[in-house]
């Protein structure tokens, strides 16, 4: 029966959320209108605030229908059926919560009501202004939920839409309207993976959070309270910062762990979408810095603060939209909300720029000059270097757009993207890096002492020293063959990285050792800096000297064609023959699965498949490390989507061996996930990049008959196969034969030498019904398919068919990636600084809640301490 | 004059240098023809070209070449762009897997010497949900063993 319940509630919340939020922005805006800061109407604030908690429970209701969904698998609704299967395991359930559109809607309203929450609860005086702003958000989000239509209006997509009514015209449902299928479409096999669990709530909660001081800075606007809004604004915005980088990063090791183009970033428009916003963010973060120490910068706060939040909305725009087309990989499926996210863009942009307009002249700026010696003014050149980073990837991604304004205008046009991305972010984003390496350290250090000039160079000679020294001392070993190569002539902007990040480095970790003999809490900054300068480092070695290692030497036929376009990235490794590369020796070992209960992966050649691709029969005991986990015939519960390959490595003595997936799944063909072996200084990153034709049977051989006895031999290419002996059964590969009286079956126990390995082989002749039948058996292993032909009882010898195929192979490319791990140790750095001085913000901002005129007191203590 | 003016003059005239670099980046769409005649011309820079497979009634790929025994790094295939001009067209990489099941193609590269090199291949699938996919009595079988 189809359960129309649980969506029409989850309908009518979202319908509620609607209007809730309609109710609060309104109501919110009359208890603001025409009052100074603090002095609302009170009985529009408390309405607003009913009708916000009215939303949060909405909201709520519409996640738990959601889920029950789910989780039920009702596939009678859309939703479900697109995105869940009953094999679905419960934590990737979660998953599919937000693999549609639909659903990180959902993720990111919810973020925005918690945050309302916490704004409500904290900090009463800002309330109505900033939840006006946040209640009007919240308005154009739920509206993307709606799903409904007026005339020709469609209002949002509604995820409770019931199959039937998503595709009223499959013929099914002429036949049957309350047609339920027995299983979903499932959630696309990359997104099952821990990371997808976390990762996009936590990028949402980075957006999400950008709304906060986007609300702040609009109220102070609005309310005409230039510069009180900073203190409450402040941590907020560290925090929306930090937690965007996390989730940029989390994004990043998914797409190292699960994707082959081997590598964390590629450029692609769904990262640099969210890259922009975290720069400015950033840049905010520092011109908030400078605003408490020397009351300048308020404007460029003001216009940092709101282009951060309207570029979170571009970023939406472009990913949800459809606009990037031809251009990306991986944005989600258009659902024709494009006008509909435009309006909720240009709706924000406008108020945002006007309020700007309105209020420009009044906003503080200080006359006074800054110098070469103060310190502010190199924070404000990071900032803006920051700025200039951020413009560059949001010029080139915005490629597609220009096409498709122009369009618009009448105009054809046919830009694409830069056919070498690499090369084209690089080239900017390299000296983004310098530049900021460099400022920070130098900034750092300059903050903190006196501005002269003797005092800023003797902070500054113990860190330059080491700079040159440990510089000099990475190149000298890339010179003997311990770390990468750097060649210095060629590539002398990788050497300045490598002195700038080096010089970060050191100077932040030397301010770091000052400030932490004053005050712990103080060394945030210095220690985020660090982290940032250590990815630097990381990014230049993993990037900048990625080294092939699966060279390909044979197989060189085609490619004189163009000795200069030559490709040997990926080698053919025929199962179980080594083959050596880059000192490393390969072997390919065969094809394994997973099976439940067991904690290592079962090779393919012992699970015979049954007709549940779920379900497989074990054709030997399952034995790991001396236990037993299944015996002969046991039905064993499989995985059947993924297949890992073993690959053995041998180097040095050292033994080790990685197991790259392939996937194969219907609608988007063969899908390849590396393995990664991690060292100290380096990883090793080897995935599949073809397979023999999955989908189709294997070619065999015409079959050669051999008549053979007892002991004999009979050669096959070159292998040799013995014929042990024979002995009667009733069951084959664990299956029942079902003999019945005058039935008999028999099974020739023969072995074959493959190049490092005996394999027992038992093909099987059958007398069932007075008709002969013959199971053949197979080494996968050597290609090679024997069948008991025939018994020839007077000669006392047997007939057996012998059939070859081609040897499975695999290709395969394996990279090394040198350094990879700091840029990972890195980014625990870099958050563990942000929290150090999140946490100090955020006790600023409570000691001094009365007012931002003036600089906190104890903050010029602490200053004048560290200075003496 | 004020430093921060000096710096802001500065920053535009980056911001337009970038501009600049971009606009000289940026690569074009372009029809098999117009990437032969840039070829003619010396000109190297890499284009995107968009195209549909060559198939017969059964809905083969026809001219599509690839031996992983003899080069897993050598893929060529026929494209016939959007002036239905076809080229061939090679990839020195693995065939990507989901090579037969695409509907249209974008490819990146330059012509060389009567052969557009692509090096970098775009596949769009067919539609994920086609009205007829749905069958009666089961959900479907997601996997095909390997």
């Amino acid at each position: 029966m189809i359960n129309t319940f649980i969506g029409d509630l989850g309908h009518l919340s979202v319908i509620l959320a609607f209007v809730a939020a309609i109710v609060s922005a309104l109501a919110y805006f009359m208890a603001s209108y025409k009052q100074p800061l603090g002095q609302d109407k009170l009985d529009w604030k408390l309405m607003g605030r009913g009708a916000f908690i009215v939303h949060v429970i909405a909201v709520l209701g519409i996640i738990g229908s959601l889920f029950e969904i789910i989780y039920s698998h009702r596939y009678e609704y859309h939703y479900a059926w697109s995105h869940s299967s009953n094999h679905l395991p419960t934590h990737y359930m979660i998953s599919c919560f937000w693999e549609g559109q639909e659903g990180s809607f959902l993720l990111w309203i919810f973020w925005h009501t918690i945050l309302g929450l916490m704004l409500i609860k904290f900090n009463r005086k800002w309330e109505a202004p900033t939840m006006a702003v946040f209640a009007f958000v919240q308005l154009f989000l739920t509206s993307m939920i709606l799903g409904v239509v007026i005339g020709d209006l469609k209002i949002g997509s509604s995820p409770f839409i019931l199959l039937r009514d998503f595709m009223p015209d499959a013929p099914v449902f002429k036949l049957d309207p309350n047609f339920i299928p027995k299983d979903g479409n499932g959630l696309n096999p990359l997104l099952q993976n821990y990371w997808m669990v976390i990762h996009p709530p936590t990028l949402f909660l980075g957006f999400a959070a950008a709304l906060v001081p986007f609300a702040f800075a609009i109220a102070g606007l609005w309310k005409g309270e230039y510069t009180a809004w900073l203190k409450p604004a402040f941590p907020w915005t560290s925090f929306a910062a930090m937690i965007m980088g996390v989730g940029i990063i989390m994004g990043a090791y998914w797409a190292y762990e699960t994707l082959n183009f081997g590598g964390y970033w590629n450029w692609d428009p769904v990262e640099n979408a969210v890259y922009i916003p975290w720069l400015t963010l950033i840049a905010a973060v520092h011109t908030m810095v400078i605003y408490k120490r020397s009351k300048s910068a308020l404007r460029t706060t003001y216009l940092l603060v709101i282009v951060s939040f309207l570029l979170v909305l571009y970023a939406t725009f472009l990913t949800r939209s459809g606009i990037l087309g031809n251009a990306s990989v991986h944005s989600f499926t258009d659902l024709g909300l494009s006008g509909q996210l435009f309006t909720y863009m240009a709706a924000f942009f406008i108020l945002a720029i006007g309020m700007m307009v309105w209020r420009w002249k009044k906003i503080p700026a200080t006359q006074k000059e800054l110098t070469t010696y103060s310190a502010e003014l190199w924070v404000f050149i990071g900032a803006a270097v920051l700025c200039l980073g951020a413009f560059q990837v949001l010029a080139t991604t915005s490629i597609p757009v220009y096409n498709s304004f122009m369009g618009f205008i009448g105009l054809k046009t046919n830009a694409a993207l830069p056919a070498d991305q690499i090369g084209h972010y690089t080239k900017f984003q390299l000296w983004v890096g310098v530049a900021i390496a460099a400022l920070s350290g130098y900034a750092q250090i300059m903050w903190y002492r006196k501005n002269e000039k003797e005092n800023i160079s003797n902070a500054l000679a113990i860190p330059l020293i080491l700079t040159f020294l440990f510089s000099a001392l990475f190149l000298l070993l890339g010179k003997i063959g311990w770390m990468p190569a750097v060649d210095i002539t060629k590539e002398w902007m990788y050497v300045i990285l490598l002195l700038t990040s080096l010089f970060a480095i050191f100077s932040n970790l030397s301010m770091m050792f000052t400030l932490m003999q004053k005050k712990i809490a103080l060394s945030g900054g210095a220690i985020a800096h660090i982290g940032m300068a250590m990815i630097l480092f990381g990014i230049l070695y993993s990037a900048g000297y990625s080294k092939v290692v699966s060279e390909n030497m044979s197989g060189l036929l085609y490619s004189r064609e163009f000795p200069d376009e030559m490709n040997r990235d990926n080698v053919l490794l025929w199962r179980n023959q080594t083959t050596e590369m880059n000192g490393y020796k390969v072997t390919y070992k065969g094809q394994f699965m997973e099976v439940k209960g067991v904690p290592e992966y079962v090779n393919k050649q012992i699970l015979f498949p049954l007709v549940d691709p779920y379900k497989a029969l074990a054709r030997a005991d399952i034995k790991q490390n001396g236990k037993t986990y299944f015996k002969t015939g046991d039905t064993l519960e499989i995985i059947p989507e993924n297949t890992y390959y073993e690959v053995e490595y041998k180097k040095d003595g050292e033994t080790f061996t990685l197991w790259p997936r392939a996937q194969v799944n219907e609608e988007m063909g063969l899908l390849a996930s590396p393995d990664i072996k991690m060292f100290a200084n380096r990883d090793l990153y080897t995935h599949v990049s073809s397979i023999p034709q999955p989908d189709e049977e294997k070619e065999w051989s015409e079959v050669k008959e051999h008549l053979i006895g007892i002991k004999d031999t009979i050669f096959i290419n070159d292998y040799v196969a013995v014929l042990y002996g024979l002995e009667k059964t009733t069951a084959v590969q664990g299956i029942d034969l079902n003999l019945a009286e005058g039935d008999v079956a028999v099974q020739a126990d023969m072995k074959v030498f493959g190049e490092n390995k005996e394999y027992h082989i038992h093909p099987v002749f059958v007398i069932k019904d007075k008709l002969m039948g013959r199971i053949p058996d197979e080494v996968e292993d050597l290609g090679i398919r024997i069948t008991f032909n025939n018994i020839d009882p007077v000669m006392n010898k047997f007939s057996f068919g012998v059939e070859t195929t081609q040897k499975d192979y695999i290709i395969m490319k394996a990279m090394e990636k040198p350094f990879i791990s700091i840029m990972w140790i890195g980014v625990f750095v870099m958050t563990g600084g942000f929290i150090m001085a999140i946490v100090r913000r955020n006790k600023e901002s409570k000691a001094d809640s009365s007012d931002g005129n003036d600089r906190p007191k104890v903050m010029a203590k602490q200053r004048k301490k560290i200075v003496a | 004059m004020k430093k921060t003016h000096i710096i802001g003059i500065i920053i535009i005239a980056l911001a337009i240098g970038i501009i600049m670099t971009t606009a000289g980046d940026a690569s074009t769409y372009v029809s098999f023809s117009e990437a032969i005649e840039l070829a003619e011309d010396g000109n190297n820079k890499k284009v995107h070209v968009v195209g549909r497979l060559k198939k017969d009634e059964q809905g083969h790929i026809l001219g599509m070449q690839y031996d992983p025994l003899k080069d897993p790094n050598y893929f060529s295939f026929i494209l016939s762009d959007t002036n239905k001009l076809e080229q061939r067209v090679v990839y020195f990489n693995p065939k990507p897997q989901d090579f037969e099941r695409s509907e249209q193609v974008v490819i990146t590269g330059n012509m060389k010497n009567d052969v557009f090199i692509a090096d970098k291949i775009l596949l769009k699938c067919p539609s994920k949900y086609t009205e007829n996919e749905i069958k009666a009595g089961e959900g479907k079988p997601k996997t095909a063993s390997l």
